[in-house]
């Protein structure tokens, strides 16, 4: 019964960061028709700038957590909002220098762009100068004390925090697609952009909310994460590479390009994972995951969520 | 109100329009007649700027407009029902006609609008709360002209209305294409239903291969012997 219940715990703490991070992939997907393979490394970036605005935000405060000081409660919200809003910049930088001059050309070259991309940021990120190649410790922002226990499973004010957050930012983009303005504009451009075009929405402007939008998405996953595991690892370790992965496996396995898609196949990946290796074989943890995607794709190409589009005449 | 002074397009190597000029009055209903591939929706593409012209310009109430984007056309007033329809399937009726009013901010006369498109598209009311892609063919096409009269255009840009429609569908369409010119809206209607499009239309231009091969009154352009033979299926 604790085994159950402590995969289980995991398994959704992963599964909602992949959730976190698919939806990024899957909206890009939905209005760009590509995939941003240099949309994990924001996730990286997220982390990684989590921990330096941190360090400086608690040096700042004059806290130093090593001698037994207590990050007040607000210092993560701060850290969360501020790498959100730097990652949502970078997106959208990068969406304006590197995909928009691609705008007519063939999907395989703005995919080749985005891998250019992504290694550009890897490699930057490795810099000396910029984050390095050894990993760190990030301040723990949040106690990690036991708040309660089932059973032998503890549960953590840090476990409600992570999943909690993951949720409310899904909820919120959730809201923010299906009942506002901007949020039908994005589905009308996703649909078919020229049609969006005629309808007097400023295309290039829903595009660039999008990649930030995303880009936030993943600064969130990012910082989560590396709280989470409270050690982050250098910027191209193959760890990052891998939850990048995952994720986007997630987002095919929902339906790429559905936003609730991207949340069910995030969560749905997230315990098959979990599941998997705690029940059958460790070793095999990653396999599940691709697995789970060659089979979504030889049954059900369109995913869980997807749907054949049938035209009428 | 509108014109369009030898407007060249090209796809690649292929050349669509070889230079086409054209004059849209106000409070007119002008129509575009000619046969597949004769370049009529190309023409309707270009003016709204979703295909690049290569040469010409488009002036609208004396503005160059040759290069503007089809955003921001809406909010100059002109409204484009594209080919196909373009409705959002994943949408519902209610969804579709909002994104209509996308550029308007003027809450209280959209919703007159939208009350005023539903009666004039009586079906759509009762479909209000449905997907657009569960509509009928014939609901669909009032779905986008309903759409297109929501950003209260002064010049509506129709393309192929009676696409795929039964009889008695176009035979609606057409009865209520009066209904909105009457209403004040300039229309510049593509069609390939000449026989219906000169009905409802004051003056006509017939496209040929990318040009203009006939322009004048349509009532005169129906009764001649070439649109006669060529178009309307008589002789």
């Amino acid at each position: 019964m604790d085994t159950l219940l402590q995969t289980l715990k995991d398994a959704l703490t992963i599964g909602s960061l992949y959730a976190l991070i698919a939806l990024g992939y899957t909206m890009v997907y939905g209005i760009l028709k590509f995939i941003n393979f240099a949309h994990s490394d924001i996730v990286v970036l997220g982390g990684w700038l989590s921990l330096v605005i941190a360090t400086k935000l608690l040096a700042w405060l004059g806290v130093d957590l090593a001698a037994g000081g207590v990050a007040a409660w607000w210092v993560g919200p701060v850290v969360l909002t501020l790498a959100m809003a730097c990652c949502g910049l970078i997106g959208f930088t990068i969406e304006r220098l590197a995909y928009k001059p691609l705008r007519g050309a063939p999907r395989l070259n703005v995919l080749i762009t985005a891998i250019g991309v992504s290694l550009l940021l890897q490699n930057s990120g490795q810099l000396q100068f910029i984050f390095g190649t050894s990993p760190r410790k990030i301040p723990s922002l949040i106690s990690d004390a036991t708040l309660f226990s089932i059973g032998d499973v503890q549960v953590r004010l840090l476990d409600l925090v992570v999943v909690g957050t993951a949720l409310a930012l899904m909820l919120a983009l959730e809201y923010l697609v299906f009942h506002t303005k901007i949020g039908r504009a994005m589905r009308a451009v996703s649909y078919d952009v020229r049609t969006a075009g005629l309808m007097g929405i400023p295309v290039d402007r829903v595009i660039s909310f999008t990649f930030i939008l995303g880009s936030s998405l993943a600064a969130a996953g990012g910082f989560l994460w590396a709280l989470n595991f409270s050690v982050i690892k250098q910027p191209a370790d193959t760890s990052w590479v891998l939850l990048g992965l995952k994720a986007f496996v997630a987002a095919v396995v929902g339906g790429i390009g559905n936003v609730r898609g991207a949340m069910l196949g995030g969560l749905a990946i997230g315990l098959l994972e979990g599941f998997g290796s705690t029940y059958v074989n460790p070793a095999l943890r990653d396999v599940y995951v691709f697995a789970a995607l060659i089979l979504v794709l030889l049954v059900k190409p369109g995913g869980i969520l997807g749907k054949a589009v049938v035209e009428k005449v | 109100m509108l014109s369009v002074e030898n407007l060249q397009v090209n796809y690649g190597a292929i050349r669509a329009l070889h230079g086409i000029s054209l004059k849209v009055e106000q409070g007119e209903v002008v129509t575009l007649i000619g046969c597949n591939g004769a370049g009529k929706t190309t023409t309707l593409r270009a003016i709204s700027g979703i295909v690049k012209s290569s040469g010409g310009t488009v002036k609208y109430e004396g503005r160059d407009i040759t290069r503007v984007k089809p955003h921001e056309l809406v909010r100059l007033g002109i409204a484009h029902s594209p080919e196909g329809r373009g409705v959002f399937a994943n949408m519902t009726v209610e969804e579709n006609l909002d994104l209509g009013a996308y550029a308007r901010h003027d809450h209280s006369e959209i919703a007159k609008d939208r009350e005023k498109g539903l009666s004039l598209f009586p079906r759509l009311r009762e479909r209000y709360k449905q997907l657009a892609g569960t509509l009928s063919g014939g609901e669909q096409q009032m779905l986008a002209m309903a759409r297109a009269l929501m950003a209260r255009p002064r010049m509506l840009l129709l393309d192929e209305p009676s696409l795929g429609l039964a009889p008695q569908v176009v035979q609606t369409i057409f009865q209520i294409i009066r209904e909105i010119n009457a209403a004040g809206t300039t229309i510049l209607l593509v069609e390939q239903n000449a026989h219906m499009a000169l009905k409802v239309a004051h003056r006509a231009y017939v496209l040929e291969v990318g040009e203009i091969a006939m322009e004048g009154d349509a009532q005169k352009l129906a009764a001649s012997d070439e649109v006669r033979k060529a178009y309307l299926g008589v002789g």
